[in-house]
């Protein structure tokens, strides 16, 4: 006869409220690791997708991500140059908060380099990806923007092509890619007064210095675009990501590119431990941290809960030793209905995590080897927790049946 | 009825307790000694704190006296210490009855007799049946599927007698197990301890302050400040009670 299950039978109510608790706390712990998953899979996601052999960005900084990073965009053509580089493209990340129909829309935009790279990588899950220069977008899932939208960005409106899914940024803001000119004019864009004012200013300055008075092709420029004086400006892009051919040692090559007095040098890995040591080292700590801690409220609750259920049974417990049960009976009662309560909590907090999860607003990871060290834990927390029960239990007093 | 005192079930010889010490020392037994023989039912009278509970619980293997000796079915199973283990003991050879049956509430009346046997190594096929067996002897099979909380006190303390009774114990030992039922349940569950004991030879060894059903014992027994001491008035009272509900029965 199976003492446990009979007991809970009988309070069947209270045993599921129970099991209900305890799985809601386990859906926290295991929440708090699948927040933690979900961060470094945000953080590295990018860098993991686009897959570059080298990260060629600013002299002395850690971008494009950890800071910011401005090299200019004929960097890329530099890059090319290099015996061993096979393909080089200029990667161009910020991030905007504009309103779209009066809700906040938080973007990071995604330069791609036109046609070479037309989006056809990205988790698409509606629509489709680029298809022409400019004036398109392909925004993720959780910018809630939806095929067809049209969002004014600067002085030009971009419509929504293409839907992926879990493509966010490091911050976890949601991506949006377009073409790397489209995403220079959203970064650039500036109100007709202010590149006036800039114009007149930058006359005002090439006349004051010998150029002006040296170079009359350069004065006649100074008052238009500033494309068309390359000696003035050139367009600036956050980085220029390259491949190495098969055949070649990235090191050598990337040390080549780092002697370069303009320029810092990241392989793929060092990129992504920037990321996971720069950014989202603390939070990760703090998380870590988190969890350890609710592990251990859960294990006390669950104690005092087993415990509370033994002191509920220590007559009908005392009445077993009188009638002569072995130790292992009352211990199989104790231990087998920690084990449930365990068990159907943690299938609780699976279920409701399943549920509940994806409706989080950053990425909630749950991964296989979390799972199963989670499950461990609990066996261990349930074992461990019915300990003070059982303790209580082995000290009852069969005489106490009397009083 | 068995008067079998040259073979007696249960033998305790100078059995002593005492509880607290200094000032708050209480000398719950003092020397005490009896004999009950198989099919027996002894009555265990006395004022409250005489140490009929005690006395029961030493001889029960519960809380074992401070010195002297108890052999039970021929065994020495106390000599100034335990000689046996206790739990195993109980489980094999004793019974226990008292005054709330003390029922496991989540079991129903079946499986609570049952899980004593069960306890003692049975089969459930073999305990299920012997424990509707004793449901049947005892007239509460009918509702052998309920819960504890939807029986009477007397059906409650029936299947109580029920439990301690599957095992076949040699000795029975009740404490006032009657003592929440009114008069006429608590004189059928009276009977039904004289019944057991002679159907079924066992030594029943009931602590009780009912002596209005003082006729279905053998023997009666007093105890006082710890002393036991077989009472001439009580057991006049037992056959006058015997020869008056007799005469009621004729």
């Amino acid at each position: 006869m199976n003492l446990a299950l009979k007991d809970i039978r009988h309070n069947f109510g209270r045993f599921i409220l129970t099991a209900l608790g305890i799985g809601l706390l386990l859906m926290l712990v295991m929440g708090m690791g699948g927040i933690y998953r979900g961060l470094v899979m945000e953080a590295t996601l990018l860098t993991d997708r686009i897959g570059a052999d080298l990260w060629i960005v600013q002299k002395n900084t850690r971008g494009p991500f950890a800071e910011i990073s401005r090299i200019p965009r004929n960097t890329e053509d530099r890059v090319l140059t290099v015996p061993g580089i096979v393909r080089a493209n200029s990667f161009v990340s910020h991030t905007i908060q504009r309103k779209y129909q009066d809700q906040p829309l938080r973007l990071t935009i995604q330069g791609l380099s036109w046609p070479s790279d037309k989006g056809d990588w990205l988790p698409i899950i509606a629509g489709r990806p680029l298809r022409q220069a400019h004036y398109e977008i392909v925004a993720d899932k959780s910018s809630k923007l939806k095929l067809g939208d049209r969002i004014p960005l600067g002085k030009n409106t971009y419509t929504v092509v293409g839907i992926t899914k879990w493509m966010n940024s490091p911050s976890g803001d949601p991506m949006g890619f377009m073409t790397r000119a489209d995403a220079q004019a959203v970064q650039f864009d500036l109100p007709g007064e202010a590149i006036r004012n800039e114009r007149t200013a930058r006359v005002k300055r090439l006349q004051a210095i010998d150029i002006g008075s040296t170079n009359p092709q350069m004065a006649d420029r100074a008052g238009g675009n500033s494309s068309g004086i390359p000696a003035l400006g050139t367009s600036m892009v956050s980085a220029v990501l390259a491949d190495v051919a098969p055949d070649c040692d990235k090191a050598v090559i990337a040390k080549k590119i780092a002697a370069w007095p303009d320029v810092s040098v990241y392989t793929h890995e060092e990129q992504r431990q920037l990321l996971l040591k720069g950014m989202v080292d603390k939070a990760r700590r703090q998380l870590g941290l988190f969890r350890i801690l609710l592990i251990i409220v859960s294990a006390v609750i669950m104690a005092l809960i087993l415990y509370t259920l033994t002191l509920d049974k220590i007559h009908d417990i005392a009445m077993l030793k009188l009638m002569g049960a072995r130790n292992g009976i009352i211990l199989g009662l104790i231990l087998q209905q920690a084990l449930l309560l365990g068990i159907i909590g943690y299938g609780v907090a699976y279920a409701l995590g399943e549920w509940l999860f994806p409706h989080f607003p950053r990425r909630v990871v749950i991964v296989q080897d979390d799972l199963i060290l989670l499950a461990v834990v609990v066996l261990v927390i349930s074992v461990l927790s019915s300990l003070l029960g059982i303790n209580k239990a082995l000290r009852v007093d069969p005489g106490d049946i009397l009083s | 009825m068995n008067n079998n005192y040259e073979n007696p079930i249960i033998t305790a010889v100078g059995l002593n307790k005492t509880y607290g010490c200094g000032n708050t020392e209480v000398r719950a037994l003092r020397e005490v000694s009896l004999s009950i023989a198989r099919g027996e039912v002894v009555a265990l009278l006395g004022p409250s704190g005489a140490g009929k509970s005690t006395l029961l619980t030493a001889l029960g293997l519960i809380r074992p006296p401070d010195s002297g000796k108890i052999i039970i079915g021929g065994n020495s199973v106390f000599d100034g210490r335990l000689l046996v283990d206790a739990r195993t003991f109980r489980r094999k050879h004793l019974g226990f009855v008292f005054q709330k049956a003390n029922l496991i509430p989540f079991l129903n009346a079946k499986e609570n007799v049952q899980l004593a046997m069960e306890i003692n190594d049975a089969s459930p096929r073999e305990a299920g049946r012997r424990a509707m067996e004793l449901l049947e002897y005892l007239g509460v099979a009918e509702r052998a599927k309920s819960l504890p909380s939807k029986l009477s006190g007397g059906q409650q303390q029936r299947v109580a007698v029920a439990r301690a009774l599957v095992n076949r114990p040699s000795l029975l030992l009740a404490d006032e197990p009657t003592a929440a039922l009114d008069s006429v349940r608590g004189r059928q569950v009276m009977e039904l301890f004289r019944n057991v004991a002679h159907e079924q030879n066992t030594a029943v060894l009931v602590v009780t302050h009912d002596h209005r059903a003082l006729d279905v014992f053998d023997r009666a027994l007093e105890m006082e400040d710890g002393n036991l001491r077989v009472s001439a008035i009580l057991n006049q009272e037992l056959e006058h009670s015997k020869e008056l509900h007799s005469g009621e029965r004729v």
